[in-house]
């Protein structure tokens, strides 16, 4: 699945991967007259690393901090092959228009699918490695002895035998003008000094004080402030609006259309336009899904649980001649619903447009996707406009690159302003109506056993919703239909290695028919595995509790050939004290599944009181091959299982004449402190020399089925659609 | 006009009275540490101290506020020296994206005013806010810090 980005001399092909896919985003190749002011820090070392005369070591970052700490960790590795004062060290994010100027040498730009560090740790730590060398290099020619006799510590290079030394800042100059050594060794890991270390985020102090400027809060001068409503029905089109009748509201500047759906007021302040807004009658034509309803919608899946037709993810053995011969079988449906990201900073974008330059300031998990959405929506080429990116109020998958999204919106409100700078701010309401949700999805589930109570056979009917057909058409073509990114957790080796399956059955199909609904769907934290590892660790529980066994036993034995899978099931069940008896009124479940390279578990302790079902424990386990920042993975895997456990409980994204029912937090709510269950993360990272695993997602998906398992062994009620309010189940 | 202090200063602003406190101090004082997350009272990202109290400001008309002594995260420190709370959120490394985190920091400083050493059943019911990136467990234990600074 790893696209290849492709260069030449004519076109400038830039790939925004999606989680585990790949797309090329046509950009034309700025002409090569690029000029000195692209506001980067110098003297550069190679395109990574910055070393000023006051021994600032500036880390060039293109992935995008959204509150994960991608931004630290890759600091840290690039620091640990530079051999820097780690507090001497900050980051710059290089724009995209820059980046096509020097024809994409800081990769792609696109954080999402947990690979902010796994897909660029090795090139970047060859970029302080090669820095290194060189300020090594030039060290030794000042002093006239062999490099090999320099030694780098701490910022600080020194020459034993003649008793000298010097620093980086000082050396600095001369040696940007050396050649940036090619592929230079990396060190073991075992050596790390800054690298697998606790260090603290950047910018904490900025954020405790209020001082950190994100997008929603960006000021520039003359500005003026707009917010937009598109039709709340997906796939409608503006009919009518009466401009006039706001026109003459305080501080409004502007009423108008924006592409074909939408409606935006444009003022001096936002409150302004938001009062406008609300004020403005806007007649709809609602189009062709007005009628659709989250029960037209289940029915759409429910008729693909038995198509014929289905997209194979994952196949072993016969599966029909095992569930034909079947001494006993066990069958059980699942369903996940829609839900929003809802970050905390609503979506926003900040465009500035005349025809000579387009600017936009956005955050946005995607600067490149931003910057083609510029270009699209503006018209002018590459080398005239230019994207710089701000700090996320929370990304989530929600700040991708999605057609027609606020980029596209805030682009086209500043063409009808040129020269005055707009910044479009969502409200929390249009940023629930216009989504890019996460995906429905159906499994019927059955499992074959033969006469001795062994699982013979599994078949998983996944009947739901591709993101990818909706936002990279391109791909699923490539695949001649299929979405491979719906079988996350569950795939064949063969197929998405870093979301391989980890049980050996005997015979095995893993198939989906693909459906849908005119919802947009879209990338999510873990996306697909949430849903899967429901489905596929809460049935594990089910069959292992058919054929009379020990629910950890059971998937034991069929993790044979998986040991990191088991290695980590292991872990969660050794520390919950599973086997053992739990204090009086608490219950236990597990749950395991291997996402985007790492090999996560989770086991729960719940109790039940009434409607109330409380998580008192979560044991949470990852191992994502090596660990570049143990503090902030914990920080992530409580993180994830507040977001996961928030989607188990209150989340869903109801549909009723074709649009999203649910406008804000009162309705569509998210857990508090209160309801935060105790989580003990343990960290086993096993090394090795293959792929490194994520971190920000894989753990969300482990929480939901382990309490599901636990709430089933408290109350013998197995659950099988979401969220649990709708079971009249509340957190406690 | 409305007549406002914040964080000591006066200030005189041209708005309707309806407007919403939040929007005032983002937008007429240009203090963007009040963040905007619901309007409707749900998330706490907008929450400022009005005579002492913790209140979300995006539910708070203006005119509500006028001749009252409003707080908001820019206050806190002083001299650029922060205060326990928010140097208990650095030490131990609280905020993830920190968008909800000017709220929290000004709703956990309202609790500890008023409990200096709060149980875990004081913070569970005083702290409502939502943190989308799920800082909970951090957050609990650095009150717990800052209570034991
Ligand atoms: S913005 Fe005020 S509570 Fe959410
Ligand atoms: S730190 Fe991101 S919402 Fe709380």
């Amino acid at each position: 699945m790893n696209y290849v980005p492709k260069i030449d001399r004519r076109s400038f092909l830039v790939a925004t991967a999606a989680a585990g896919g790949g797309l090329a985003l046509g950009i034309p190749l700025a002409p090569q007259s690029a000029s000195a002011q692209t506001g980067l820090a110098t003297p550069e070392l190679g395109v990574w690393v910055v070393v000023k005369p006051d021994e600032t070591v500036v880390v060039r970052v293109v992935r995008h901090e959204m509150g994960q700490g991608t931004i630290t960790g890759l600091a840290q590795l690039v620091a640990e092959e530079l051999e820097a004062d780690w507090s001497k060290v900050t980051i710059e994010h290089p724009t995209p228009g820059e980046s096509v100027k020097r024809k994409r040498p800081w990769g792609a730009y696109s954080t999402g699918g947990s690979r902010g560090i796994r897909e660029s740790h090795e090139y970047m730590r060859q970029g302080g490695a090669a820095a290194r060398l060189m300020l090594i290099q030039a060290a030794a020619n000042e002093w006239k002895v062999p490099a090999g006799e320099i030694t780098a510590d701490k910022g600080v290079l020194t020459h034993k035998a003649s008793n000298r030394s010097t620093t980086y800042g000082k050396v600095a100059e001369a040696a940007s003008k050396l050649p940036v050594p090619e592929k230079p060794a990396l060190k073991d890991p075992k050596d790390w000094k800054i690298a697998g270390k606790p260090m603290k985020r950047f910018n904490a102090v900025d954020k405790v004080m209020g001082r950190q400027v994100y997008g929603a809060d960006l000021t520039l001068p003359g500005m003026l402030n707009a917010t937009i409503k598109d039709c709340p029905v997906f796939g409608g089109k503006v009919k009518s609006f009466e401009a006039a009748k706001v026109a003459g509201m305080k501080g409004v500047k502007k009423v108008l259309q924006v592409g074909e759906s939408a409606v935006a007021v444009v003022a001096d302040t936002w409150w302004q336009a938001k009062v406008a807004l609300d004020a403005l009658p806007i007649v709809w034509d609602e189009g062709p899904n007005a009628k659709v309803s989250s029960a037209s919608i289940a029915e759409m899946l429910k008729a693909g649980l038995d198509a014929e037709q289905a997209f194979v993810g994952n196949e072993n053995g016969d599966i029909k001649a095992a569930l034909a011969s079947a001494a006993k079988k066990v069958e059980a449906v699942y369903s996940y619903p829609y839900q929003n990201h809802a970050p905390m900073e609503p979506m926003n974008a900040t465009a500035r447009y005349t025809p000579d330059k387009c600017e936009l300031w956005a955050p946005t998990q995607d600067a490149e996707g931003s910057f083609a959405a510029v270009l699209a929506a503006s018209g002018l080429p590459a080398d005239k406009c230019e994207v710089y990116q701000m700090d996320l109020g929370g990304g989530f998958g929600r700040r991708g690159a999605y057609p027609g999204d606020f980029v596209h919106q805030a682009v086209l409100i500043s063409k009808e302003m040129p020269g005055t700078p707009v910044k479009l701010l969502w409200s929390r309401e249009e940023d629930m109506a216009h989504g890019r949700y996460h995906p429905v999805m159906m499994a019927k589930m059955v499992g074959a056993f033969d006469k001795d109570n062994n699982l013979t056979g599994l078949h998983m009917r996944l009947s739901g919703q591709s993101i990818l057909a909706a936002v990279r058409p391109q791909v699923v073509e490539q695949q001649k239909g299929r979405d491979p990114l719906v079988f996350q957790g569950l795939a064949s080796q063969a197929m998405l290695a870093e979301h391989s399956f980890s049980y050996t059955i005997p015979n095995l199909l893993i198939d989906h028919a693909m459906r849908n609904p005119h919802v947009p769907p879209g990338f999510w934290r873990g996306v697909n595995i949430n849903q899967n590892a429901i489905f596929m660790e809460c049935f594990m529980d089910e069959l292992a509790q058919a054929a009379g066994q020990d629910e950890l036993e059971f998937r034991r034995k069929l993790l044979g050939n998986h040991p990191r899978n088991l290695a980590a099931l292991n872990a969660v069940a050794e520390k919950i004290g599973w086997g053992k008896p739990a204090e009086p009124g608490i219950h236990r479940g597990l749950a395991h599944l291997k996402a985007f390279n790492a090999y996560v578990a989770a086991a729960a302790e719940v109790s039940v009181t009434g409607d109330k079902l409380k998580v008192h424990r979560i044991v949470a386990a990852t191992d994502p091959t090596f660990a570049v920042n143990p503090a902030q993975i914990d920080r992530q895997v409580a993180g994830s299982f507040v977001y996961g456990l928030s989607a188990l409980y209150y989340q869903e994204c109801t549909i009723k004449d074709g649009r999203v029912v649910e406008t804000n937090f009162d309705t569509y709510d998210s857990m508090r402190i209160a309801q935060m269950p105790k989580v003990e993360s343990i960290l086993m990272p096993s090394g090795g020399s293959g792929p490194w695993g994520g971190v920000g997602e894989p753990t969300i998906c482990v929480a939901a089925p382990a309490v599901m398992n636990a709430y089933f062994k408290a109350t013998g009620k197995r659950i099988r659609s979401f969220p649990l309010k709708n079971h009249d189940i509340a957190m406690a | 006009m409305v007549a406002l202090t914040i964080n000591g200063q006066l200030h005189n602003v041209d708005v309707d009275p309806n407007t919403p406190l939040l929007w005032v101090i983002r937008e007429q004082v240009g203090l963007t540490g009040t963040k905007y997350g619901c309007g409707i009272a749900q998330c706490g990202a907008c929450t400022v101290h009005v005579d002492g109290v913790a209140m979300r400001s995006c539910a708070l008309p203006v005119s509500d506020a006028a001749g009252k002594k409003i707080t908001t995260i820019e206050g806190l420190a002083q001299n650029g020296k922060l205060t326990k709370v928010q140097q208990a959120w650095v030490d131990h490394d609280v905020p993830q994206c920190g968008y909800c985190q000017c709220g929290m920091i000004m709703a956990v400083s309202a609790l500890l005013a008023e409990k200096p050493k709060p149980t875990d059943k004081d913070i569970d019911d005083a702290i409502t806010n939502i943190c989308r990136c799920g800082t909970f467990q951090q957050v609990r234990e650095a009150i717990h810090m800052a209570a034991n600074a």
